[in-house]
C-alpha cells in the first residue's frame, strides 16, 4: 500500500539539501518502525519517492513523499520504542502520522498523511505546479517603483527569455509557465509556477529575470522564498467530491485554468479534507 | 525557535552549511541556566571527521548525564567559512546553543593524530582564548586536551591549562566538582589548576619546567610547585560493563565518515606488534559481555535508524565471543535490512563465511596486513603473521570467489634491508600466482588485482621502537621507489597495483610524535604563517613548515633521525601508561636480534598492565601456543 506524506521545512533546516533531507527520512522511518517495503536485489533500500527537490535555503510547507508499506510484519523481535509504530495498532493515516512526527526534529513537521488510491502516479511524476511566497531580506534595496513594474512586467503577453538547461540554453515563454503571480499588501509576492519534471521554473529565476529586465542588479541573497504547496494536474479526470468542494471553496489552494484545448486544474497533491 | 550564529547569507555561502547549525538527531539541548557547567567539546577537524569519532560521542553523553552539565559540540571550521569568520570577527560557537565558546567554563579538545596541532591553534584563535595557557585570564574557559596524542602532549602542552591522561570515563565527575568549588570559592585561576593538578590522571604543563643537556636531550624534569606529582598516570576503565556507552548517538544530516553505529567490542589489544602505540597504550585488553553489546547494537539502531553497524576494536578476531555476536547480529540485521560491516578480522575460514553472509563477495574485496615483506621483518616487528597463513588465506578466499585482495605494509622499519622491501613484491607475486593456481581459467572473471599500499613507518612514544632512528623523507622515497621497481620485476607484475603514501607529511608526523616542548613555538609561528589543516594534503605546506623550524632554530632531525640511547630521558617518560620502560626496553632489544614475544593470552610478558587487575591480566592463559601462532591472516 501507498502512502503520501505531507511536511514541512523550517528554520535550520532549510540547510539541508535535498538528498540529506531522503537521507533523513530513510532514518527517520527506521526509527519510527513504520513497516516500509524494500527493493529487491543484494543491497535492497527503501521505496520512497519524494515530489520536488526544494533548493537550500528554501522553507517549505507543502513538501511531499510517497513511501510504499510492507505487509504486516511478524510479532517484533525486539521491543519498539515508546512512541513508535506499533504493529498492533493496525494502519491508519494518523497512527502513521503520529509515529514519524515522533522522530522527527525541530524544522521538518508531518503536517498530513494519506494513503493514495489504487494506480494513483507516484508524487514526482505527478509535480505540475508548486506555489510560493517570497520575500526580501531584511535591508534589501529595492528600485522604488518595483511593485508598478513587477505589475507590468507580468501583465506583458508574452516574456521570452533564455533558460540555462543541462544540455545547454533555450529559448523559452517565461509568461506561460507563471500561472499565478500577485502583489501582496505586506510587499511580499505570490506565485503559482510550472513545477513539472519538464518545465520547473524557479521563483528566483522570476524575479531575476524582472530585475534585469528593469536594469537592476539584486543583490546575493536577498530573496527569501516558501514553498506554500505542490500541486498535481487533476486534467479532465473524475474529480472526487471532496476535491471538487476544494476547487469550489479555496480557490487560494488550487488553480483552474483553460488553456487551449487542454484542461488544466492543479490540486494539492493530497487533497484537504 | 533557536537563533543560529551565523547569518543566512554567511550559511549560504558556506561549502556545506548543515555543519554548522547543529541541531541533528539525539542532539542534547539543556537550558543554560539551569546548568552550572557549560563545556565545549571539541574534535579539531572538520564536522565529517570529527562526527565519526566514537570518543567523542562517549564524552558528550557521559557529560549531558551530569544534570549540572551541558556538554556541546565544536569541530573546526572549514578553510572557507574559516576566512569569513576572520574577516566580519564572527567568533567561534558550538553547535547546540550556538553560544560562542569563549562564554564556557570548558574547551575540552581531543587530540587524535599529530597533524591537526595547528587546528588546535585554530579553534583557540577564532574563540578570542589566548593561544597559551599562561596568557589567559579568570574568565577564560578552562582549556583541556585528551586523546591518544596526549601521551606526549610536550610538543603542545603550552596550549593547554590542564592535560588528561588516558580514559575519560573515570574522573570528569571529580574535576568537574573541583571546578565548581574554585568558582563558589572564588579561587584563583593558578590555585584550580595546582589543585586539579592532585587529581589522578590530570597533568598540568605549566607547574613543569624542563631542564636539557648540551647535546639537547632532557637533563630532568622539575616540578615547579611542592608536592604535585612527578609522574601521571593513566586513567583506565576496569569494567566495560559498567561504565558510560552512548545509546543515543548524534545522527547527523549530512554524510559523514562513519555514517554507521559503532560497536565498541572492546579496549586494548593482545598482539603486542612492536610499531603499534594503540597496542601499548590500552593494555590490557578488556572485552564488552555478548550479552550487553547485543542489547547496545539494537537500542542504538533503533534510537538513530542507521543502516549499517560496524564492530569497533583494534583486532575483532581476538574478541572471545565474536561467533556468539556475529550470529546474533547476522540474524537480526537481516530481518531490518540493515548492513553489517567488519573492519580487523583476520582472514581464515571462520571469517570469510561470515563475510560471504553480510557482503557482495564480487563487489568487495578483501584486506591482509603483513605489515613487512619478509619473515625476518615480521618477526622484528613481532607481527605475529606467517607467509603460510597468508596464502591459505588468499586461498580460502579466492576459492570463496574473492578476486581482490589489499595488502598493507610499511616501509622504513627499523633494521630494514633491501631483501626485505624486495620481499613486498615476492610476497604479492605469490598471492597473484595463487589465484590463477587455485581459479580455474573457465571459473575467472578477469585478472585477479592485488593492490599494495606502503606507509612510513613512524616510531611513536610508548612503543618498543620509540628507541629506533626514523628515515629521512629521502630514504622513504627510495625505498617506495625499489617497492615499485621490485613489483614491476615480479611475473605477475600486470595484476599488482602499488600506492604509496606522502613523504614530507610523515616526516612532519614523525617530529612531533617525538617532540619536547622545544616544538610549541615552531607550531605557533607555522600557523602564524598559515598553516592549517595539515591533515589535508590539499593544504599542508612543507615549504611553510621548513622556514618555520628554521626561523625558531629548531634542527628537525634532532626528533627524527637521531637513534636513542637506552638510557635517555624521553619527554613523556613522566607519563606512566602501564607499561614499564624496562618491558619496552626489553622488547627493543628482542627485535634487534629477531625475537618474537607471544601475545596476552598466550603467556604474560610482564609489561607492567597486570597491576590494573583487569580485563586479559585477569584471565585464565588457556590458549595453547601453537594453535595461537596459527591464527595469522588479517582483513580490515
Amino acid at each position: 500500500m501507498k502512502v503520501r506524506i505531507r511536511f514541512s521545512k523550517y528554520g535550520a533546516l532549510k540547510f539541508i539539501g535535498h538528498l540529506d533531507v531522503m537521507r533523513y527520512f530513510q532514518k527517520a522511518i527506521r526509527r519510527s518502525g513504520i513497516p516500509i517495503a524494500y527493493s529487491e536485489g543484494f543491497s535492497p533500500h527503501q521505496i520512497m519517492s519524494f515530489a520536488a527537490p526544494l533548493s537550500v535555503g528554501h522553507t517549505s510547507e507543502g513538501e511531499y513523499m510517497d513511501i510504499e508499506l510492507a505487509d504486516l510484519p511478524k510479532e517484533e523481535s525486539y521491543p519498539p520504542k515508546e512512541g513508535a509504530y506499533s504493529p498492533q495498532a493496525g494502519l491508519s493515516e494518523s497512527g502513521l502520522r503520529d509515529a514519524l512526527q515522533a522522530v522527527m526534529v525541530d524544522g521538518i513537521s508531518i503536517l498530513d498523511v494519506q494513503f493514495l488510491p489504487a494506480g494513483e502516479k507516484n508524487a514526482m511524476a505527478s509535480v505540475a505546479a508548486a506555489s510560493y511566497l517570497i520575500s526580501f531580506r531584511e535591508g534589501t534595496i529595492l528600485p522604488s517603483d518595483w511593485q508598478e513594474k513587477l505589475t507590468a512586467f507580468y501583465g506583458q503577453e508574452q516574456i521570452p527569455v533564455i533558460k540555462k538547461t543541462k544540455k545547454g540554453e533555450k529559448q523559452m515563454d517565461l509568461k506561460e509557465n507563471i500561472y499565478e503571480l500577485e502583489l501582496k499588501e505586506n510587499g511580499t509576492i505570490y506565485m503559482l509556477l510550472n513545477a513539472s519534471s519538464g518545465g520547473n521554473i524557479k521563483p528566483s529565476f522570476v524575479l531575476e529575470t524582472f530585475f534585469e529586465s528593469i536594469g537592476y542588479e539584486l543583490p546575493a541573497f536577498s530573496l527569501m522564498i516558501h514553498r506554500l504547496e505542490t500541486y498535481k494536474n487533476a486534467g479532465n479526470q473524475t474529480l472526487t467530491c471532496s476535491a471538487n468542494q476544494l476547487i469550489d471553496q479555496t480557490p487560494a489552494r488550487s488553480a483552474s485554468q483553460l488553456i487551449g484545448e487542454e484542461e488544466r486544474r492543479l490540486v494539492p497533491l493530497i487533497w484537504e479534507r | 525557535m533557536r537563533k543560529l550564529a551565523l547569518k543566512d547569507e554567511i550559511l549560504l555561502q558556506a561549502e556545506k552549511p548543515a555543519r554548522y547549525i547543529g541541531n541533528e538527531v539525539n542532539a542534547v539541548m539543556k537550558d543554560k541556566d539551569s546548568v552550572d557547567v557549560r563545556f565545549a567539546m571539541c574534535f579539531p577537524d572538520v564536522y565529517e571527521i570529527g562526527m565519526s569519532h566514537l570518543g567523542i560521542q562517549i564524552i558528550y553523553d557521559m557529560l549531558n548525564q551530569f544534570e549540572d552539565v551541558w556538554c556541546e559540540r565544536v569541530y573546526s571550521p572549514w578553510v572557507d567559512l574559516d576566512k569569513i569568520m576572520r574577516r566580519e570577527n564572527i567568533p567561534l560557537f558550538a553547535l547546540e546553543s550556538q553560544d560562542p565558546v569563549k562564554d564556557f567554563d570548558f574547551l575540552g579538545i581531543t587530540i587524535q593524530y599529530e597533524m591537526c596541532y595547528t587546528n588546535i591553534l585554530q579553534i583557540l584563535d577564532l574563540s578570542g582564548i589566548p593561544l597559551l595557557s599562561a596568557d589567559r585570564k579568570e574568565n577564560d574557559p578552562i582549556v583541556i586536551g585528551g586523546g591518544p596524542c596526549t601521551y606526549n602532549p610536550e610538543p603542545f602542552c603550552d596550549f593547554f591549562d590542564l592535560i588528561y591522561i588516558g580514559e575519560a570515563e573515570t574522573r570528569y565527575r571529580e574535576l568537574l566538582d573541583l571546578y565548581k568549588e574554585y568558582k563558589a570559592k572564588g579561587w584563583k585561576r593558578r590555585d584550580f589548576l595546582k589543585k586539579a593538578a592532585f587529581l589522578p590522571g590530570i597533568y598540568v604543563p605549566s607547574l613543569y619546567d624542563v631542564a636539557y643537556n648540551e647535546d639537547g636531550t632532557i637533563k630532568e624534569r622539575i616540578c615547579l610547585e611542592e608536592g604535585i606529582p612527578e609522574t601521571v598516570e593513566k586513567e583506565l576503565v576496569k569494567d566495560l560493563n559498567n561504565t558510560y556507552y552512548p545509546l543515543k548517538p548524534v545522527v547527523p544530516f549530512i554524510q559523514i565518515t562513519q555514517d554507521r553505529v559503532v560497536l565498541e567490542i572492546q579496549r586494548g589489544c593482545i598482539r603486542g606488534c612492536r610499531f603499534c602505540q594503540a597496542g601499548q597504550l590500552y593494555r590490557p585488553v578488556r572485552e564488552r559481555s555478548p550479552q550487553l553489546l547485543k542489547h547496545y547494537a539494537m537500542e542504538m539502531l533503533g534510537n538513530t535508524g542507521h543502516e549499517e553497524i560496524s564492530l569497533s576494536s583494534l583486532s575483532s578476531s581476538d574478541y572471545t565471543d565474536l561467533p556468539e555476536l556475529l550470529s546474533f547480529l547476522i540474524e537480526s540485521c537481516a530481518e531490518r535490512r540493515i548492513n553489517i560491516s567488519l573492519p580487523s578480522l583476520r582472514i581464515d575460514a571462520f571469517s570469510l563465511d561470515v563475510m560471504n553472509k553480510v557482503q557482495d563477495v564480487k563487489k568487495s574485496s578483501l584486506t591482509f596486513a603483513p605489515e613487512a615483506g619478509s619473515q625476518r621483518m615480521r618477526n622484528i616487528i613481532n607481527k605475529g603473521l606467517t607467509e603460510e597463513v597468508i596464502l591459505e588465506g588468499a586461498r580460502l578466499a579466492f576459492e570463496g570467489g574473492w578476486t581482490r585482495v589489499k595488502l598493507y605494509f610499511m616501509l622504513g622499519l627499523p633494521m630494514e634491508t633491501e631483501e626485505d622491501i624486495q620481499g613486498i613484491a615476492h610476497l604479492c607475486n605469490k598471492i597473484a600466482a595463487l589465484y590463477y593456481e587455485t581459479v580455474p581459467k573457465e571459473k575467472r572473471t578477469g585478472r585477479v588485482q592485488i593492490v599494495a599500499s606502503t606507509s612510513f613507518f613512524i616510531p611513536k612514544p610508548f612503543t618498543p621502537f620509540q628507541w629506533a632512528s626514523q628515515n629521512t623523507k629521502e630514504q622513504f622515497l627510495e625505498k617506495a621507489y625499489l617497492t615499485r621497481t621490485s613489483i614491476a620485476g615480479e611475473l605477475n607484475q600486470k595484476s599488482i597495483k602499488y600506492n604509496w603514501h606522502e613523504a614530507d607529511a610523515s616526516v612532519l608526523e614523525g617530529i612531533f610524535a617525538r617532540g619536547d616542548r622545544r616544538l610549541n613555538q615552531v607550531i605557533l609561528k607555522a600557523y602564524e604563517k598559515g598553516c592549517l589543516y595539515d591533515a589535508w594534503s590539499e593544504y599542508y605546506k612543507n615549504d611553510v613548515w621548513l622556514s618555520a623550524f628554521e626561523e625558531c632554530g629548531v634542527d628537525p632531525d634532532f626528533y627524527t633521525v637521531r637513534e636513542r640511547a637506552d638510557d635517555e630521558i624521553f619527554p613523556w617518560d613522566f607519563l606512566d601508561c602501564g607499561v614499564s620502560k624496562k618491558f619496552l626496553l626489553e622488547e627493543w632489544h628482542k627485535a634487534k636480534i629477531e625475537e618474537t614475544t607471544p601475545n596476552c593470552r598466550m603467556q604474560c610478558n610482564g609489561c607492567g598492565a597486570a597491576r590494573y587487575g583487569c580485563g586479559v591480566c585477569t584471565e585464565r592463559q588457556t590458549m595453547d601456543v601453537t594453535s595461537a601462532r596459527e591464527q595469522g591472516g588479517e582483513a580490515l
